[in-house]
């Protein structure tokens, strides 16, 4: 995972709405007087949330001004957690898990999907810029690898055939079920037993 | 006090220091990157473990208080392993290119490594690469150098107040950089410099110019502005290739501004190495003898008294004291003057124009009163002291008038003086505050002396301090900032106007005299009429310009010389080069012309002169003189601080390429304005 790279097209201007600036106040209310700055990271998602999934610099410039901190700082905020996108990404974002376990499970088909239907490289937007993909490192879900987020869902026990089934209905707007695709429900085991009572290794 | 032991030693320690501070006081030496005395503490670099028992791990001493009754190893196996392995980490990254980085020689990195490193790495991936960043004209980076120990992120945050550093990314891939790259607006900038461990941040007039060991190394002081930093200079040969500070923890701590650090090329540029004599109005080079014969015939049919000497703004005492001698006894004149401007010098007793807080004492000052001042430009040193006081007790700062951004918040308060007048009346809300203050710092700029009714101000002031006891043995809360580094040395020398009158410049700007030797003077204000004017001076700026005879001199790395502080601390510059050309130290040409002119040397020799100079000053100082204050009235006028151009602020930093690029990317930071 190499440095965020920061979007060459930015919007000139930046500013929360009603309803978001409401609610930066009332988070910054959480922090005692003269603290005001703990509350940046929860104002980068409000920004992230609402300019399309993603933090312009301006955003940044703005947070700073509203918390009367360095920009620098926000900045670095901003480029440390995963989670802040600072390029623009699809109405549909496709996280996909490759840490060991999903790794060791295929997530790097799955990698190969996306690839091959989103666009050639991760981060960039498919050429009707509905989607996008990126690879992310552990989503917690490890019981169910390989698996991926779509926006806010998970979508867990993949392979390629039935992750190129999602993106294709992703791309005629219909939400594809999310949750396991081999008929789990949540994380139960996948033949009958219900407990490790009579295993010999557990 | 804690008791702890250190490899078997005891040692006591006061509460609050850590754990590498207690074993360097049992003598145990710590190898540290990130961890540097006057910065936060940050932890990051692992290079400072020692062993504590009771601990299964390894602690990191930088970051660990140190309590009662710790048990600490510094020399133990798992110690000396646990350095290799933070050491093989933090080269797993760092490129092989020592040979050709700046830092080679002089590097942490480097020594570190070779003291407590392993030869060999494990490490087989490719090493990571990270795009240079631009950081002004004063810093060369090579960030694929970097060990991200953000020392220099905490000193621009903490002690030089410009928070544009900042650590983007994260682990691996964490990059140093500043907002958007652009360059750093402090004086204080280059000091990062000298923080950074390893060759990522180096210094770019100095790129590829020499090894350090190739350099002789001369132990000085600095004369940019009136504080006195403690400087190192490297020279090559003749050339000053770079000059370092040096630590006093009473002046300076261990920071240099960026303009005693890089005025240095100036010492190159526009020097005057061969005498000049003004024949059909135009300068032509001759020998000493002709330029001296040129001086003395015309001062020998000049009637004394239209004689007049001016001494500049980096003459050194012995330069100031010849001159006076040269003045008293081979002219016979009284009018030396070492002002350029009006300033109300009350030359009575020698506190009356020191900065009698200190600049150590200012931190623990418990309310600072700035009265047409900018300390920022004027003593970037001083600037940076108050803001150390201001991020430590959140000291009340006042100024009268809005001076811009100081690096540290203050009030705003009416720039009339009339406010002066309220405050000596206690009229005004900060008479309670002054007198309940235990520690004022009432700091007045040239700028108010120069004022019509600075008399009164001054006068009326101190005895305001007076009253209410804040002048006293332990305390004294008047303060006169002085610019230049010439300027306390001259006032200990007595060398103004009697009275400290405006005499000598009222007189200058009429016209009234027939020859003006400038020792070094470059900031007169006054049309050239008939003048026979004689420039004793290093470099071809304003005063040279309007010459008629130029005698080419020393500068401050080229001579030995004592100067004054701006606390009145007498300090020695030491010779690191010699003057270029024909050029001589100053106080030779004074000697040699008073022998043209009398036959008879002032001075025996260097020693004889330094003698008679320090014993003027310990009979000088010690005493009052007499000195009659004159009648003052009070003027309700604005007192406006005088804006330094801080770059270009001496004949030195305007010969300086280096100083010309830093102003011309100040003004167009300005002229853009930045987001804020």
């Amino acid at each position: 995972m190499a440095v965020k790279k920061i979007s060459k097209v930015q919007p000139e201007k930046f500013e929360f709405n009603k309803k978001n600036k409401d609610t930066a106040d009332s988070i910054i209310k959480n922090y005692p007087s003269g603290k005001q700055q703990s509350s940046v990271m929860a104002l980068l998602y409000l920004a992230q949330k609402q300019n399309d999934n993603w933090i312009p610099l301006s955003a940044m410039k703005y947070i700073a001004k509203y918390l009367d901190m360095p920009y620098i700082k926000v900045y670095e905020v901003a480029t440390f957690y995963s989670m802040y996108n600072l390029t623009p990404v699809g109405k549909y974002f496709f996280q996909v898990c490759t840490t060991t376990p999903c790794m060791l499970r295929g997530a790097y088909n799955l990698v190969d999907v996306c690839k091959r239907k989103i666009s050639e490289e991760e981060n960039r937007l498919s050429d009707d810029g509905k989607t996008s993909w990126l690879e992310v490192e552990c989503l917690g879900a490890c019981v169910n690898a390989p698996m991926l987020q779509l926006n806010e869902d998970y979508y867990e026990d993949l392979d390629p055939t039935k992750l190129e089934q999602i993106i294709d209905k992703i791309n005629n707007d219909e939400v594809p079920q999310p949750g396991s695709y081999r008929g789990r429900l949540s994380s139960e085991p996948e033949n009958t037993r219900k407990t490790l009572i009579g295993n010999k290794n557990a | 006090m804690l008791k702890l032991k250190v490899n078997d030693i005891d040692v006591e320690v006061e509460e609050g220091t850590t754990v590498l501070q207690a074993c360097e006081q049992a003598g145990a030496e710590i190898p540290r990157f990130c961890y540097h005395e006057k910065l936060s503490i940050a932890g990051n670099c692992r290079m400072c473990l020692v062993e504590m028992e009771k601990s299964p791990k390894p602690i990191a001493s930088c970051a660990m208080p140190a309590a009662e009754g710790m048990v600490l190893k510094t020399n133990t196996e798992k110690v000396k392993k646990a350095r290799k392995g933070v050491m093989e980490f933090l080269l797993a990254n760092h490129p092989l290119d020592c040979p050709v980085c700046d830092q080679g020689g002089e590097c942490d990195l480097q020594d570190q490594s070779m003291y407590y490193g392993i030869d060999k790495s494990r490490f087989k991936e490719n090493k990571r690469y990270v795009p240079e960043k631009y950081m002004g004209p004063l810093i060369n980076t090579q960030m694929t150098r970097c060990i991200h120990c953000t020392r220099c992120i905490r000193f621009a945050t903490e002690v030089a107040g410009v928070p544009e550093l900042g650590a983007i990314g994260r682990g691996e891939n964490m990059q140093i950089t500043t907002y958007l790259e652009k360059a750093m607006e402090s004086e204080l900038s280059a000091n990062v410099i000298d923080l950074c461990p390893v060759g990522a941040l180096t210094s770019k007039p100095y790129v590829f110019e020499a090894r350090p060991w190739e350099l002789k190394k001369t132990e000085t002081i600095d004369v940019m502005d009136a504080v006195g930093s403690n400087i190192r200079v490297d020279t090559y040969g003749w050339e000053v290739k770079r000059v370092l500070p040096r630590i006093n923890e009473e002046i300076n701590e261990e920071w240099i501004s960026d303009k005693t650090r890089y005025a240095c090329d100036g010492l190159k540029n526009q020097r005057l190495d061969t005498p000049y004599v003004k024949i059909n109005n135009k300068l032509k080079p001759s020998s000493w003898d002709e330029a001296f014969k040129a001086v003395s015939e015309r001062i020998s049919t000049t009637k004394s008294e239209k004689i007049a000497g001016f001494i500049g703004d980096m003459t050194n005492m012995e330069t100031t004291y010849a001159a006076k001698d040269f003045f008293e006894k081979t002219i016979k004149s009284e009018n030396l003057e070492s002002r350029y401007e009006k300033l109300y010098i009350n030359t009575n007793i020698r506190s009356n124009y020191l900065f009698n807080s200190s600049i150590e004492g200012i931190e623990k000052s418990d309310l600072i009163i700035l009265i047409g001042t900018n300390p920022r430009f004027e003593a970037t040193i001083l600037n940076s002291r108050i803001r150390k006081n201001y991020l430590k007790n959140k000291t009340e700062i006042i100024s009268l008038g809005d001076v811009g951004d100081l690096t540290y918040p203050y009030q705003v308060i009416s720039n009339n003086t009339d406010t002066i007048k309220d405050i000596i009346d206690n009229k005004h809300e900060i008479s309670e505050k002054i007198k309940k203050s235990k520690y004022p710092s009432i700091i007045f700029g040239q700028s108010v002396l120069k004022l019509k009714s600075a008399p009164y101000i001054f006068e009326e002031f101190k005895k305001y301090l007076l009253e209410n006891n804040k002048i006293s043995d332990d305390w004294n809360a008047l303060n006169i900032l002085s610019k230049n580094s010439s300027t306390v040395g001259s006032y200990d020398l007595n060398v103004l106007s009697k009275n400290s009158s405006y005499e000598i410049l009222n007189k200058l700007e009429n016209n009234n005299f027939e020859i003006l030797i400038l020792f070094g003077q470059d900031n007169l204000n006054f049309e050239k009429k008939n003048e026979f004017i004689i420039y004793i001076g290093s470099h071809g700026d304003k005063g040279a310009s309007i010459a008629d005879v130029i005698l080419p001199g020393a500068t401050y790395t080229e001579q030995d010389g004592y100067f004054t502080n701006l606390e009145g601390k007498l300090q020695k510059a030491y010779k690191a080069s010699y003057p270029p050309g024909e050029a001589k130290e100053d106080w030779q040409i004074i000697n040699e012309l008073s022998s043209f002119i009398k036959r008879k040397n002032l001075y025996k020799d260097k020693n004889q002169l330094i003698d008679s100079l320090i014993n003027y000053l310990n009979i000088n100082n010690k005493n009052e003189t007499d000195f009659e204050v004159p009648e003052y009235n009070f003027k309700s006028e604005k007192i406006i601080t005088e804006e330094i151009d801080y770059y270009h602020s001496n004949a030195i930093a305007r010969a300086s390429k280096t100083m010309s690029e830093c102003k011309n990317i100040r003004l167009s930071l300005l002229k853009t304005g930045t987001d804020n």
